[in-house]
């Protein structure tokens, strides 16, 4: 089974960030920079699929130079292969844009499967995936949170949540699937892993050499003009619940009095 | 363009969501006086769509098919593609729910049009449409512009936007013919309703939530007690959903859902930042956490520092009382 799976580098969510002074993203500086947390379940989902039935995973990024690490992580994790494509004209590409160079790459290789996170956790756009479905031209399942594919490898049966529901979908294979954090427990790198995938190329791809036409990208439609801060909440006021009855009272007057809901 | 304003009517078990009121709300402020549709896709299956009006709609364009009576990415896409390139509205609007996500961006593409998610407020300036929207784990908030000149999809955040008072007014209602070629590859087998005995977690106006300070499963019933009384739903933090004390669906954060009711009640809740990614859009913040210290206090309108198993009992049952007591 050929399987691909897109990654893309995040900043870490436990880390402060500082919002640059132009508001034109955040400064870099020190922060720690790791692989989307859902492109990890993403990885997990495609190795155990090729445990199973054979063929070859491949990561594929678009992002900077350093995206490079979040690749060799997967390759650590057991991934055979990583390309990314990175050039100074994606800089202000969107997410439609990025989906469209994901694509450009993909296409050739004809997987069985393409496996995406739901989403990236440091703009939570959840665009990628779908977008890119529907450029492969293929069925998708997003944010799912189980997954069985068929002993014949012709098509899946995937559970989806819904708001208060679960779906279960059964999709023909090649599909593409974007991941819940339950559908699997990402392993760690291995440390023969981590030294296979130290030695292992990581092509970096411009535009041209990945064969896109930067001209049939367009322009992007959704621009992010700036990034400020969240506006402060003014600050709230404290109960001491040592007294159990006192502060009981106190909830239940602002649930009155200030929220309006009692 | 033709321009007007589309909503795409978000339904449950056949019923209008909430959500969809709101947007419709604000399409009618971004339309001004121009028209505002709502789009039923699968037939009116029970829904009085003439009553949109009341919230807003000119007029509802209905698509009915047997391929559209279950949610499919490609069979929505397939359906609503002609009418979009026909009426070319000028913004589409789509809830922020499980298929909204799944379909907006799909039909983006297909659409050739410009997109934005997880929007809490949307405006016009000069001809584009610009979104706000919270981004790296809600530490900062993002200003994004969809650029003129093709349809813009704007994916909107459940809770952000008032549902409107309603009005005397009924919607036109248009039925669009749905091209016989509509279908999907992918196949609902099934659509299994899970066991919440409350309201939906994202449209609840009040969301009572534990954390790992709840110690166990067992004592997630203090919270659906407390819950039941106020007529609110019962969300989690990420420890007792790795514990396996509730379904990964009651998880609100970075990794869950984002929720943004009336009233937040984090019980136990130590307030990490991918926890607050989920709630600190919450317009009345209570925390109820034994420790002073705990980072929840810092967006809390209200925090109690106390034990909550003293604390959550006895509030349940102040409430119950004022409730019989009556208003
Ligand atoms: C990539 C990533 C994504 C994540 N996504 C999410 C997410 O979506 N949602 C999420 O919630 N977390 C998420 N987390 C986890 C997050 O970092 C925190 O670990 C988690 O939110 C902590 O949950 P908690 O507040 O329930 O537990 P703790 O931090 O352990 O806090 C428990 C609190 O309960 C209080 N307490 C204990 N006993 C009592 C008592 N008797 N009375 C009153 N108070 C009491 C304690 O004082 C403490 O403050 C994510 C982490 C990562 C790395």
């Amino acid at each position: 089974m050929e399987i691909v799976v897109c990654i893309k580098q995040v900043p870490d969510t436990e880390a402060p960030i500082r919002i640059r002074p132009d508001g034109s993203g955040i400064d870099e500086t020190g922060v720690n920079l790791v692989m989307n947390y859902y492109d990890e379940h993403a990885t997990e989902a495609a190795l155990q699929l090729r445990e199973r039935f054979g063929g070859t995973v491949t990561l594929v990024s678009v992002g900077p130079e350093r995206a490079r690490e979040a690749l060799r992580q997967g390759l650590a994790m057991g991934a055979d292969e990583a390309v990314l494509v990175s050039d100074p004209r994606l800089a202000r590409a969107d997410h439609l844009q990025v989906a469209r160079v994901l694509a450009a790459v993909i296409a050739p290789r004809r997987p069985d499967l393409v496996i995406c996170g739901k989403l990236s956790t440091d703009d939570n756009a959840a665009l990628v995936g779908p977008a890119l479905a529907a450029l492969l031209d293929l069925p998708q399942a997003t944010a799912v949170s189980r997954l069985e594919v068929a002993e014949d490898a012709t098509h899946a049966l995937v559970h989806r949540e819904l708001e208060g529901a679960v779906e279960v979908l059964e999709l023909p294979l090649p599909a593409l699937l974007t991941v819940e954090r339950n559908l699997n427990e990402p392993r760690y790198p291995s440390l023969p892993g981590i030294m296979k995938a130290k030695r292992k190329e990581i092509p970096v791809l411009t535009l041209e050499a990945a064969g896109i036409d930067p001209e049939a990208l367009g322009t992007p439609g959704a621009v992010l003009e700036r990034l400020a801060p969240p506006p402060a909440r003014p600050p709230g006021q404290r109960v001491d619940g040592q007294d159990p009855d006192a502060a009981v009272e106190a909830i239940v007057r602002y649930l009155a009095e200030t929220a309006k809901v009692l | 363009m033709a321009g007007g304003i589309w909503v795409l009517v978000a339904r449950e078990d056949g019923a209008v969501r909430r959500l969809t009121y709101e947007l419709l709300g604000k399409a009618r402020e971004l339309a001004g006086q121009g028209r505002v549709a709502a789009v039923l896709v699968g037939g009116e299956g029970g829904v009085d769509a003439e009553a949109l009006g009341a919230y807003g709609a000119d007029e509802v364009l209905v698509l009915a098919a047997p391929a559209l009576a279950a949610y499919t990415a490609e069979a929505y896409t397939a359906a609503l593609l002609p009418l979009l390139a026909q009426e070319r509205p000028e913004v589409l609007l789509i809830g922020s729910t499980a298929q909204g996500r799944d379909l907006a961006p799909r039909l983006a593409v297909r659409a050739g049009a410009a997109i934005v998610t997880d929007c809490q407020t949307l405006a016009r300036e000069d001809g584009a449409l610009v979104a706000i929207r919270p981004m790296y784990t809600r530490k900062a908030i993002g200003t994004v512009r969809l650029l003129p000149g093709r349809l813009h999809i704007a994916v909107v955040l459940p809770g952000v936007f008032p549902v409107p008072p309603r009005r005397d007014r009924r919607a036109e209602v248009r039925r669009v013919p749905v091209p016989p070629e509509v279908g999907s590859r992918a196949r609902v087998r099934e659509v299994r309703a899970l066991e919440r005995e409350t309201v939906p977690l994202t449209e609840a106006d009040i969301v009572v939530s534990g954390g790992r300070g709840l110690r166990g499963p067992e004592h997630f019933a203090l919270l659906e007690e407390l819950a039941r009384a106020l007529g609110g739903a019962v969300g989690s933090s990420r420890p007792p959903v790795d514990s396996g004390w509730v379904p990964h669906d009651y998880e609100i954060g970075q990794t869950g859902k984002t929720v943004a009711p009336q009233v937040y009640l984090a019980v136990g809740i130590s307030g990490a930042p991918q926890h607050l990614a989920g709630m600190s859009g919450s317009k009345h913040i209570i925390a109820i956490n034994k420790d002073p210290q705990a980072p929840i206090f810092q967006v809390a309108d209200l925090g109690v520092v106390g034990d909550l198993f003293e604390i959550v009992p006895r509030l349940t049952a102040a409430v119950r009382r004022r409730k019989q007591a009556g208003p």
